[in-house]
């Protein structure tokens, strides 16, 4: 039932309890072979049921799931053993070595870490000086890259990460994508689900997810481009003020924080000076307003808003 | 002086050899939200846990809401809020229990903790929740709700440790408006984030390096510091250098 | 013809060899979690020598040197036979002997003494000529128990006396606890503590930690790539099982060696016959550790089924603690539900009485029943998936 893709859904449901709580609704996408594919979603969002569905994990009430061309469900087994997998939590073992926990893993999946030490080398290089060191004892980012090198190790075909990077701070964020673009090179397709939005646009193709139903699936660059309006970009001294003040403007359609400006969107065509005059009436200085490009977390707030 | 609540001097907590934090000096002004930033083991949990009055700093002075966290911990507790990710609320209770029991502890009187409950509630338009398990909310809202309960009676500083991991961008919005409306009553905020948008936010920051403050300035001071076209920039330029990690 | 091996055979033995391997590097790194832990190792190796101290000195239903009374008022051959052969026995201090039953009555209420004896006047004539005479035990029965036993100790030293004596001579009563007259003449508690306490500390290591570190990977979420893997997800149980039985041997081993140097008890069977039946035993024990661990997904949670569910079930009905023969029927039958039951009873039979497998091969195939059915349900209830 060879289908081309590397991953590939279709209308997948999965509850939880017998309140019937809907984690995974009616939920189909498709990942294509070395592609390197992003769930964007809140925590709650049913990313991490999608990933255990896919790695034969957990069972789906409806929909199929295939991965390599392999079901999930008849052919568990022969996709235990291409794929590689980075649960969302933890997972290694504390009280083993670094060394010691990839020479588990290593034999785990009938492979010596000799074997394919050159797909892990540049991450494995900058953990070589704690290699003797307990996984309990790392920090957030090396403990992340050591159970990567232990996803790595037996040269999978499809990598799982589910949300490698939550908790971890942005330089360490940083390092882990630019190993994530490197393995993708290999020719690993990679399915990789975060919280943070500013992922996303590092993907190839994302699908946006919310309480367990995908809001949209395309590539970071065509997601924006559908923004449906012109968004701006304003500044004043009072951030807090400012946002007060534009909510209350009728011609406002919607205004959030975005760093260090706040963007807006209005109903109608806009006029600058009036809002300049409002908004000085408001008690505001220092007003700064000038066109921005949307990002995908604009995207994202305007469908969750819709 | 007054309007200073947090104020350190060479704040400093060792682990035998292993330094956590080092001489760590800084204010924070009365109703001021200040960003507490740094990499994964630079030491700002330490240093959030010396200002909780939660741990003994090794040496050095620090004055929280007036209080000396060498003698007078209980005082600062009485006076502070917390809130952090991982520990919330009780998931097993309603969002009314949580809110009476949270307030029961700081000593709010059962006619406070009614008037106060029902006020919050319908602040936060949970009025249908309020009688369900806080389990049966979406993390969003048990966010929010974490935050109200820790500003439930009315302490001088809040201290959020990375509040909004994992929420999705409108609550994260939503939460920050609450921060705002907290910071304009008065409550001084102390925040943690991974999200560099949310370090503009604030209104000044700090970021920690291997257990040094090597940065505190508000965000558009920092930016021309480093001549750096973002936050996200600032941090990398700062903590890339980092030798340690906890 | 003998080297025409094709490859697909060639290729068995290397999938043979590869599991192998795997299975070995498993039990590797299990070992290196239990050494690893200081808590795990004092609770593993500490806990057996401490119950066996515990049970062997201090909490024995042995009583020693309880103070009694005798009257005697027949001061004659055999009543002062017996009364030296009582002031003899450890158990008994003679604290006083009085004259009437005002004084004894006195002495009672001041709750200085346990046991009264009573000769009537007459009474070796009564033995001689009648065959038949009487002595009256009085117990303190606010505390039933040593009543019972150190009533038990007289009859014992009185029937001890009798069969020195004639033949046809009987005693009026017969409550003589004949097991323990005929294995352990000198009435000491410690040899039925020795096989209990080896039930139970099997049932703590492999029970409760099977079950907990089991349960610890799925907490950490190790067990979910364990599951992703392509090796052979009921090998990952298996392999937890292996070091706690060799651990559980040790410990065997180890309370073996303790009752024979420290508490002074023979083993009087098999050693062989002992090794294999723990062996037996453990596995039982395992398979139950196994079960909850699929059962349950936290740590506490196993705990607590393994404590309330199988230690106090071995405590309460392994027979070694309380008496099954004197349990409500109900609960008797309840008791044959108990896996260490019967471990119990082999144990005892094995090191006290010293007898063969021809003696308890009916407790083994029971045992082995409970191992067989245990063991194919906790298979059976392994999934392959989470949840």
């Amino acid at each position: 039932m060879s289908n081309g893709y590397a991953i590939a859904v279709n209308q997948l449901r999965k509850t939880y309890g017998k309140e019937q709580f809907v984690a995974v609704d009616d939920v189909s996408f498709h990942v294509d072979k070395g592609e390197v594919f992003g769930l964007i979603g809140p925590d709650g969002a049913g990313k991490t049921s999608i990933f255990r569905v896919l790695t034969t994990l957990l069972l789906a009430e409806k929909g199929t799931a295939s991965v390599e061309g392999y079901d999930v469900q008849k052919d568990y087994k022969q996709i235990r053993k291409i794929i590689g997998y980075m649960p969302g939590r933890f997972s290694l073992y504390p009280d083993l070595t670094v060394a010691e926990n990839l020479n588990f893993f290593a034999t785990v999946f009938g492979t010596t870490v000799e074997e394919n030490y050159h797909l892990i080398a540049d991450i494995y290089v900058q953990l070589e000086p704690f290699k003797d060191r307990r996984a309990g004892k790392l920090s957030g980012g090396m403990k992340q890259k050591l159970a990567l090198c232990c996803a790595l190790i037996h040269k999978p075909v499809v990598l799982f990460l589910d949300e490698p990077t939550t908790g971890v701070d942005p330089v360490s964020r940083k390092e882990f994508w630019e190993m994530l673009k490197r393995l993708k090179a290999q020719g690993i397709t990679i399915l990789v689900s975060t919280p943070y939005m500013d992922e996303a646009a590092l993907c190839d193709r994302i699908a946006l997810i919310q309480q367990g139903k995908i809001l949209s699936i395309d590539t970071p660059e065509n997601m924006v481009k559908q923004y449906p309006e012109q968004l701006y970009a304003i500044k004043a001294d009072q951030t807090y003020e400012l946002i007060k003040a534009l909510r209350k403007y009728p011609e406002v359609l919607d205004c959030y924080a975005f760093g260090d400006y706040t963007h807006v969107s209005f109903k109608h065509v806009f006029e600058d000076d009036l809002l300049r005059r409002y908004l000085m009436s408001e008690g505001l200085s220092q007003i700064e307003i000038k066109p921005a490009v949307p990002t995908i977390e604009d995207y994202f707030i305007k469908l969750l808003k819709s | 002086m007054e309007n200073v609540v947090i104020k350190t001097d060479k704040l400093t907590k060792r682990f035998g050899d292993f330094i956590a934090a080092n001489e760590i000096t800084f204010e924070v002004k009365k109703g001021e939200i200040f960003g507490f930033l740094g990499a994964n083991g630079a030491g700002k949990t330490t240093a959030m846990r010396m200002l909780c009055g939660l741990s003994m700093p090794s040496s050095g002075t620090a004055t929280i809401a007036g209080f000396n966290v060498y003698k007078q911990t209980e005082d600062i507790k009485r006076n502070i809020g917390y809130m952090s990710q991982k520990f919330s609320l009780y998931e097993d209770l309603t969002v009314l229990e949580n809110i009476r029991f949270f307030g029961g502890i700081y000593g709010l009187s059962n006619r406070e903790l009614k008037s106060k409950g029902e006020e919050l509630v319908e602040q936060l338009g949970l009025q249908k929740e309020a009688k369900k398990l806080v389990q049966a909310l979406p993390l969003g809202w048990k966010q929010k709700l974490s935050f109200s309960v820790a500003v439930l009676h009315q302490p001088k500083i809040v201290f959020l440790d990375e509040p909004t991991g994992g929420v999705d961008p409108v609550t994260r919005r939503q939460f920050w408006d609450l921060i705002y409306e907290a910071s304009a009553k008065g409550i001084t905020i102390f925040v943690t984030t991974h999200y560099m948008d949310e370090a503009e936010y604030c209104d000044r920051l700090s970021i920690m390096v291997d257990g040094k403050i090597e940065a505190l300035d508000s965000p558009a001071n920092l930016k021309k510091q480093f001549k750096a076209a973002s936050m996200d920039d600032v941090f990398y330029q700062l903590a890339r250098g980092a030798k340690r990690s906890d | 013809m003998m080297f025409f091996i094709s490859w697909q055979e060639a290729l068995n033995v290397a999938i043979k060899h590869m599991a192998m391997k795997q299975f070995i590097n498993f039990v590797k790194k299990e070992f290196a979690h239990v050494l690893r832990d200081k808590k795990t190792l004092l609770i593993l190796f500490g806990m057996p020598v401490m119950q066996i101290l515990i049970f062997g000195f201090a909490l024995t239903n042995e009583v020693k040197n309880s103070k009694i009374i005798v009257m005697d008022q027949a001061k004659d051959l055999a009543s002062q036979q017996i009364i030296s052969k009582i002031a003899a026995s450890r158990y008994f201090d003679i604290e006083n002997t009085v004259m009437n039953t005002v004084q004894m009555d006195a002495e009672f209420r001041k709750g200085k003494i346990r046991m009264a004896l009573v000769f009537p006047a007459g009474f070796n004539e009564a033995l001689l000529h009648q065959g038949k005479a009487q002595i009256q035990v009085i117990a303190d029965a606010s505390d039933p128990n040593t009543a019972n036993t150190l009533s038990n100790y007289v009859s014992a030293i009185v029937q001890d006396y009798q069969s020195s004596v004639d033949n046809r001579v009987t005693v009026p009563y017969r409550i003589v606890p004949v097991l323990r007259m005929l294995y352990n003449p000198q009435l000491k508690g410690a040899p039925n503590f020795v096989p209990g306490v080896m039930a139970l500390v099997l049932m703590l290591v492999c029970v409760m930690m099977t079950a907990i570190s089991i349960v610890k990977e799925k907490e950490t979420g190790t067990m979910e790539v364990l599951l992703v893997s392509p090796f052979q997800p009921i090998l990952v149980i298996l392999s937890k099982a292996v070091p706690y039985l060799l651990l559980s041997l040790v410990n065997v081993a180890s309370i073996l060696l303790l009752s024979v140097y420290v508490l002074d008890l023979p083993i009087n069977g098999s050693i062989l016959l002992l090794f294999a039946e723990s062996t037996l035993f453990i596995i039982t024990c395992l398979s139950i550790g196994i079960l909850i661990s699929i059962k349950t997904n936290s740590q506490q949670l196993a705990m607590l089924i393994s404590l309330m569910g199988m230690f106090l079930p071995t405590v309460l009905f392994s027979g070694f603690m309380f008496p099954i023969e004197n349990m409500p029927y109900p609960l008797q039958l309840i008791s044959n539900l108990v896996p260490a039951k019967w471990f119990y009873m082999i144990i005892k039979s094995i090191m006290i009485k010293g007898l063969g497998f021809a003696a308890i091969w009916k407790e083994t195939l029971i045992l082995a029943g409970f191992t067989v059915v245990l063991l194919a349900v906790s298979l059976k209830s392994f999934k392959i998936r989470l949840a």
